[in-house]
């Protein structure tokens, strides 16, 4: 398969009244085309401001990037013309579907009005180009119809009923788990090679969950879009990903395939957060000691204070990526080699 | 206190908030120091036909009145009044419309009800207009204003305290502290009252402007203390029929006025931006 | 699995309705929040309630506590009737029977300091002296694993799990016997989530607590509850052990559920999960078995009859077809 996006040695700060919070520190992802990557960590770790980055909407002012790239279809967003990101990348090769389906809406606006204004700028059949005289640009009458058979078909395929009454609705009228499919309707719209969903389950119940888990995939395996999917739950990275990325504390610790993740994981965070999954058993295991602070974080790799592995190389030096069988890999000093659920 | 100093530094910050400040400090300077600052402190009751409607000089800064006194002087003693009816009015319309906030607020019901829906009738009528008609009723004198600015006023911090209290009311901590077994007066006065102690010193700031707006507007109709009192908006009516040609006269309690309520104003103001925390994060967002 | 001892709870057909009003306040219909429930809680275990949102879990728990008045039904607590209680005496039965909110840590009074926060429980129900109550909150303070130094804080100093903390020494300072806890692994992060269990079950040892568990999360139920009740729409479905209910669901409603929940390890649940359209409002509950519009075993009697809960397998089921 062929790379779409590489994200290499990217280190993002925020200011905060402490000092800088180093909130990525070189940081490393790949998405290959058609592929749905998992990127999981625990709240804190820096998975929203990765997507933002990719998006290219870390809050200006905060937000300071200091160094790595972001590869997309072999040029670097981060270095590319703002205008022309804007123009033919963001929100169109590459779009979004947030945590909150709830705050993604206007509330005083028909659905139709707000799915449309997306379509005026957004739509695959629009021209390229655009800068700030086109806002009054009409929308042509010709494009403005096909544009609207369009949505209606994507509505159908999220399985919204009566799409065309559908559209004349307010926001609230629609429930938690259909604004979602909304929300995925118009993620797709743009026809993206790219869709980055951050969080998009978690306000949901567990049916409707599934419902929506199985939609995506079904709706993004067809059209061969890849996906990032962030979450901290690793259930739903199990049923959705092709494969999964670990993050702890703004580095990435290990990416392996999704079998491979969960069978064989090699980092010990790895293993310790699938071991905190509360099992039948009714045994709770923990991971001793708390996140650490982004504003001074530990050397080397960021895990050692609460590693039982750690080592002194570990405190010195950030592990270098080792490859392990299969597509398998992972930044530590000492990984284990054992099937999960195997350690003391 | 901290916490006071933390408000002061933060108000020096604003621009707008530090002049309010400085005005105010000058006021309340102006009242305290009154006697010795005046340059004719006995002027305010005594009477010098000869000198009367002199222009500003070195003798008399801001000339003499109608009466021949000192207008400066005066000025700096009806701050004193000024001060006097702002503090007694706002404090007795805080104690009254507080409890009935907080009460209307915790309680839902008839009670409730009934609390605001007097409130609102006195919302309904002007201000200004129902003031008349207390002091008017009463005759004109200081007790009588400030009586009349007390009843017309409590019905802002009750309609205040209401809404606050009411949004508090949603919040986990006042919800878990009633499931923790406390009683109403417990929850209200030592939980409630505490977290809306901003709103409710905004409020009073600028109910201080408001209030000595109204009482000079009292004064001018005639219905404030009687003269001799060097009462601003009195001096004001006082100063009518000279003008154009004594127009020091009307100028300087005209200024005073207008710069005590905008001090007080713009006060407000900054203590909004600062003890608000929904305003507060926006800023230091925006600094960070 | 008959229990010898009374039950230290016994909620008898309570019922929970909140007026539906519109624009001009006028009511329209009842939201029929808790609908019926009958369910007992025996001294020293843990009984799991779980649902979907809207099916009246957070709603039976606060009426329990008093934070709503029943609408009919009886509460009995230590063999009390607390119900119908005025509402000075329903105060003081908190003593015994807290309320754990989802973050325990948005409990706590922002302008209180710990110190404070942690003497008013014991102000407001006992008439220890102060040094007896300082004795008692650091007592509190150690078990639930925070240093002393923390007592002159205020809430926003202390961090999230801090904060949870106080909020649980807070309510573990009445010695209380039973303790609803309502969502309280809610948003957490698995690692999180696992030191916050291991939390509750130290202090259930060390307190001799007895928990009603409210939560959504099946997972986190089966490893911490021995018995389990399932609600839907304002109902119990399913209720009986936990691992007779996970091995064998009877009511179709709950063996969805279990259906949807993610397995690590297993086959993926979503591609064979079955259960299709989303739980009807709650203020127009369908006739009959509330279930029937989302079930894929409904049959004519059920649009018709609604079903009881009647014993089966080890457990009791609200199904006519289990």
């Amino acid at each position: 398969m062929a790379e779409l996006l590489a994200v290499r040695g990217l280190r993002v700060d925020f200011a905060t009244d402490r000092g800088p919070a180093q909130v990525l520190d070189g940081m490393n992802l790949d998405i290959e085309t058609g592929e749905v990557v998992g990127l999981v960590g625990e709240s804190g770790c820096g998975k929203t401001t990765l997507a933002r980055a990719i998006l290219g909407i870390l809050p200006e002012g905060a937000a300071r990037i200091r160094a790595g790239e972001v590869r997309f279809k072999g040029t670097d967003l981060l270095r590319e013309d703002p205008g022309a990101v804007n123009d033919r990348v963001r929100g169109r090769a590459i779009t979004f579907i947030p945590q909150d389906p709830f705050t993604s809406f206007s509330p005083v606006f028909p659905v139709e009005t707000q799915i449309m204004d997306l379509m005026k700028w957004k739509s695959p059949r629009a021209r390229n180009g655009g800068g700030p005289a086109s806002i009054l640009a009409r929308y042509p009458r010709a494009r403005h119809r096909a544009d609207r058979e369009a949505v209606l078909e994507i509505l159908r395929a999220v399985q919204i009923p009566e799409p065309a009454r559908a559209l004349r609705r307010l926001p609230h009228e629609f429930s938690g788990g259909q604004r979602q499919r909304l929300m995925i309707a118009m993620a797709l719209l743009p026809r993206p090679d790219l869709i980055i969903a951050d969080e998009p389950t978690t306000a949901l119940d567990v049916t409707i969950q599934a419902q929506i888990l199985r939609l995506l995939r079904a709706l993004v395996k067809e059209r061969g879009v890849s996906v990032l999917f962030t979450t901290h739950d690793l259930g739903t990275a199990h049923e959705i990903c092709d494969r999964v990325v670990v993050m702890y504390a703004g580095q990435e610790m290990e990416a392996a395939p999704t079998d491979a993740f969960f069978g064989r994981p090699a980092h010990p965070y790895t293993r310790r957060l699938l071991m905190s999954v509360p099992s039948p058993g009714g045994e709770i295991r923990d991971i001793p000691g708390e996140v650490p602070s982004l504003v001074a974080p530990p050397s080397g790799c960021r895990f050692h204070p609460r590693c039982d592995y750690a080592t002194a190389e570990c405190r010195d030096v950030r592990p270098a990526l080792r490859a392990l069988a299969g597509a398998h890999g992972v930044r530590c000093h000492h990984p284990v080699d054992a099937p999960a659920g195997a350690d003391p | 206190m901290s916490a006071v100093w933390f408000v002061v530094t933060r108000l020096t910050r604003d621009r707008s908030a530090l002049i309010g400040l400085v005005l105010i400090a000058l006021l309340v300077l102006s009242a305290a120091l009154a006697p010795v600052l005046a340059t004719h402190p006995d002027d305010v009751f005594e009477l010098h036909p000869s000198e009367r409607l002199a222009a500003p000089s070195g003798a008399h800064w801001l000339g003499t009145d109608r009466m021949g006194a000192d207008v400066y002087s005066r000025l700096l003693f009806g701050a004193r009044i000024t001060i006097l009816i702002g503090i007694i009015a706002v404090g007795a319309s805080l104690a009254i419309g507080v409890p009935i906030g907080l009460v209307a607020g915790y309680h839902h019901g008839w009670l409730s009800d009934l609390l605001m829906r007097v409130s609102d009738i006195f919302l309904a009528v002007p201000q200004v207009v129902l003031a008349i008609a207390i002091a008017q009723t009463l005759g004109p004198s200081l007790p009588n204003v400030i009586l009349a600015l007390s009843v017309t006023y409590w019905p802002w911090f009750a309609r205040v305290v209401y809404a606050e209290t009411r949004a508090l009311q949603k919040e986990i901590f006042v919800e878990s502290t009633a499931a923790l077994g406390a009683s109403p007066w417990r929850l209200t006065v030592l939980h409630v009252l505490p977290n809306i102690a901003s709103p409710i010193i905004v409020r009073a700031s600028i109910g201080m402007g408001f209030t000595i707006l109204t009482a000079a507007a009292l004064g001018f109709l005639g219905l404030g203390p009687p003269p001799p009192t060097p009462e601003w908006g009195r001096t004001i009516a006082e100063s009518r029929e000279f003008l154009p040609d004594a127009w020091w006269y009307a100028t300087a309690p005209g200024l005073a006025i207008f710069l005590t309520v905008m001090g007080f104003n713009l006060l407000g103001d900054g203590l909004r931006d600062v003890l608000d925390p929904r305003l507060r994060r926006s800023r230091t967002a925006r600094d960070g | 699995m008959s229990a010898p001892a009374a039950p230290l709870l016994e909620i008898v057909d309570l019922v929970r309705h909140f007026p539906v009003r519109n624009a001009f306040g006028r009511r329209v219909g009842w939201l029929r929040a808790v609908d019926g429930v009958s369910l007992a809680v025996q001294p020293g275990e843990t009984l799991g309630l779980v649902g979907e949102s809207g099916c009246g879990k957070s709603t039976l728990g606060k009426t329990v506590m008093g934070i709503y008045t029943p609408t009919a039904g009886d509460i009995r607590f230590a063999g009390r009737e607390i119900g119908w209680l005025a509402k000075r005496e329903r105060r003081a039965v908190a003593k015994d029977l807290q309320y754990v909110y989802q973050d325990p840590g948005a409990s706590l009074d922002p302008r209180w300091k710990v110190v404070h926060l942690l003497h008013e429980p014991l102000k407001i129900h006992t008439a220890l002296s102060r040094a007896e109550r300082e004795r008692e909150v650091l007592a509190i303070l150690a078990a639930v694993g925070l240093p002393d130094a923390h007592l002159d804080l205020y809430p926003h100093e202390l961090s999230g799990g801090q904060q949870r903390r106080v909020g649980l020494a807070r309510i573990l300072t009445l010695r209380p016997r039973l303790v609803i806890l309502d969502e309280p692994t809610s948003g957490l992060d698995v690692s999180v989530q696992a030191s916050v269990l291991k939390l509750f079950r130290g202090l259930q040892e060390a307190f001799a607590l007895t928990y009603v568990f409210i939560s959504h999360d099946l997972s986190v139920v089966r490893a911490i509850c021995a018995r389990i009740a399932v609600m839907y729409l304002g109902k119990i479905v399913e209720l009986g052990p936990t691992v007779a209910v996970f091995e064998r669901p009877r009511h179709p409603y709950t063996h969805s559920l279990l259906a949807a929940l993610p397995r690590i390890g297993g086959r993926r649940v979503t591609q064979e999960f079955a259960l299709e359209g989303e739980p009807p409002n709650p203020r127009d509950v369908p006739s009959g078995c509330r279930f029937r519009t989302r079930c894929p075993h409904v049959q004519a009697r059920c649009a018709v009859e609604e079903p009881l809960l009647r014993p089966l397998d080890g457990r009791t089921v609200a199904c006519h077809f289990a």
